[in-house]
């Protein structure tokens, strides 16, 4: 369990959100301007990755009140994904070039 | 064993994440990057929901989950003049789930588990509830704003020392998270932590409520980026890399848009956010009545069938009117008269970023003819006819030449550059800024009066009827 080097574990983790950071900056950097508000949805659709989280919560062995929290969070999240995912595919397969094509 | 498959599951939803952005880069591309993303996202459900060890409580997620569902694909319906507050809207939701999730952990942990409750993920935890609760009544009151709700005010609010009192709530709500941090455990800890909650409730309504409408793309793409950041601080509480990952790429997208609408408005982040256009207000009626010139519609149809390029520039108005479609067949009976026809599109034309390239290809413009500000300044020069249409302070020449205006330094679309221009303005009121705009009194100037969609309407109207052809 974590519990056991914790120290160890909280720098990986420091070191992972770094590079993440550096890699999404890299990346979106390079998204057509063009396609900002589409890349807003979407960005917003994966950090909606707080399912992952709201999963836990709700569906462990913890009291209802507990799980109830848990649960409106993947309610919200789930939400974010859906709509996140389906208006940015909707946007996006508005974009075409002279004559139809994308 | 089975951590194993869950821990792979995480790494392969991390990669999809960052190619479904990379994807991104180019619009022949684009849609593989939502499929991309999809794919990583219901893997990563998956992954953490068939953790027997874990979860035993089925019936609660697949309840949540239909109910997302149920209140999902709708929002995913509105018309696409909405997106600016459907995106505000998704930001409340993140920041919420965000908040509820910290919450959830530290009144967990303080019943049964005290000693998990370290500094560090005490310090996640507070980051988490502060970011989470502030982006979401944030968000929703940028949305409200955005929907134009009666009881949201609409032009900025502003009043003496709002800032200190903004930001003295904003360390009160620090300092009592540092007192939580350090005694977690404490029988007044839980109380506390209510306090910062309240704190970062009441802190994401100030923040917004000085904030005019041409400052929403910045103050979109940084709640953006807030979203992330809970998301991170949610991992880090966690020990989750797979949230740390996908919320740092949120975080990085929502600053280095922000970056961009700050450039395209000369500003810094601090003064978006602190610097309110409340000065302005009090200085605009003191500019002298100035005489418009107006045009008439055969007239302006004229103009623009004799031209070789005619560079169209769309603001705000287009979208609150709903032109874009009119704008088309404009566009469309140019170019049957061989006439070159582009679109000038501001950063900040709108009310976020891309706002005016989504409109435009939801009418079916090619995005080839979708051209950037800095790709068609050059061009201006050249340029027979700017039709200008719903734009006001993205084309204020006043952003180069007065010093003393709050736009000053603002890079613009010259407009006034070209050798005729055509406006079309709702009304005789300034723009939202509240800054008279000189391009509109210049002698090359017409002004054509009137909602941009039953304007532009007319205007097709002359080429498609009778006379011209």
């Amino acid at each position: 369990m974590a519990e056991t080097q914790p120290a160890l574990d909280y720098w990986s983790m420091l070191f992972v959100f770094m590079l993440a950071t550096f890699i999404g900056i890299g990346v979106i950097r390079r998204v057509s301007r063009l396609l900002h508000t589409p890349l807003m949805s979407l960005t917003n659709a994966i950090s909606a990755i707080a399912v992952v989280g709201a999963i836990i919560v709700a569906g462990s062995e913890h009291p209802p009140l507990i799980r109830f929290l848990g649960a409106v969070a993947l309610f919200a999240s789930m939400t974010n994904i859906v709509s996140g995912f389906l208006i940015t595919d909707r946007m996006l397969k508005m974009f075409k070039r002279e004559g139809g094509s994308k | 064993m089975s951590e194993a498959i869950t821990q792979l599951a995480y790494a392969v939803a991390t990669a999809l994440f960052v190619l479904a952005l990379h994807w991104m880069n180019d619009p022949k591309t684009a849609r593989r990057g939502v499929q991309g993303g999809v794919a990583a996202m219901v893997l990563a459900i998956l992954a953490t929901w068939a953790q027997p060890q874990v979860i035993v409580h089925h019936v609660w997620i697949a309840g949540a989950i239909a109910l997302g569902f149920l209140v999902g694909v709708p929002l995913s319906r509105v018309p696409l003049t909405a997106v600016p507050q459907r995106t505000a809207l998704s930001h409340a939701f993140g920041g919420l789930a965000a908040g509820l999730v910290g919450t959830a952990e530290y009144l967990l942990w303080v019943q049964e588990n005290a000693a998990r409750l370290t500094t560090f993920r005490m310090v996640a935890i507070v980051a988490e509830i502060i970011l989470g609760y502030l982006t979401f009544t944030g968000s929703l009151m940028a949305a409200g704003k955005l929907m134009e709700l009666k009881w949201v005010p609409q032009r900025p609010v502003t009043y003496p020392g709002q800032n200190v009192v903004n930001l003295g709530l904003l360390a009160i709500a620090v300092g009592l998270g540092v007192g939580v941090i350090v005694n977690p455990a404490a029988s007044w800890a839980v109380a506390a932590f209510m306090g910062v909650i309240a704190l970062a409730l009441l802190f994401g309504v100030l923040l917004i409520i000085p904030i005019g409408g041409a400052d929403m793309p910045t103050v979109i793409s940084i709640l953006n980026s807030y979203a992330g950041l809970s998301a991170v601080a949610m991992g880090f509480v966690l020990d989750n890399k797979l949230l740390i990952t996908a919320g740092a790429l949120d975080g990085s997208s929502g600053l280095i848009l922000s970056i961009i609408m700050c450039k395209a408005m000369n500003r810094s982040f601090a003064n978006v956010l602190f610097g309110a256009f409340g000065q302005v207000e009090a200085k605009k009626t003191t500019g002298e009545q100035k005489e418009y010139k107006s045009e008439t519609l055969e007239g302006a149809a004229q103009v623009m069938e004799q031209a070789n390029l005619v560079v169209i520039v769309p603001g705000y108005g287009m979208a609150v009117a709903q032109a874009q479609h009119k704008v088309r067949e404009l566009y469309d009976q140019l170019k049957k008269r061989g006439v070159t026809v582009k679109f000038a599109i501001h950063p900040v034309a709108g009310r976020m970023p891309g706002h005016m390239n989504v409109l435009l290809a939801e009418a079916d413009v090619p995005y080839d003819d979708l051209v950037e500000m800095d790709a068609i300044n050059p061009d201006m020069p050249q340029c027979d006819v700017a039709l200008v249409v719903g734009a006001n302070d993205v084309v204020n020449p006043a952003a180069r030449t007065d010093k003393g205006s709050p736009i000053y330094g603002m890079p613009i679309i010259e407009a006034d550059k070209a050798r005729t221009v055509f406006a079309i303005k709702r009304s005789k009121n300034p723009g939202f800024a509240g800054i008279d705009n000189e391009l509109y009194f210049s002698d090359r100037t017409f002004m054509l009066f009137g909602d941009a969609k039953a304007v532009v309407g007319d205007l097709v109207k002359q080429f498609s009827g009778s006379g011209m052809h």
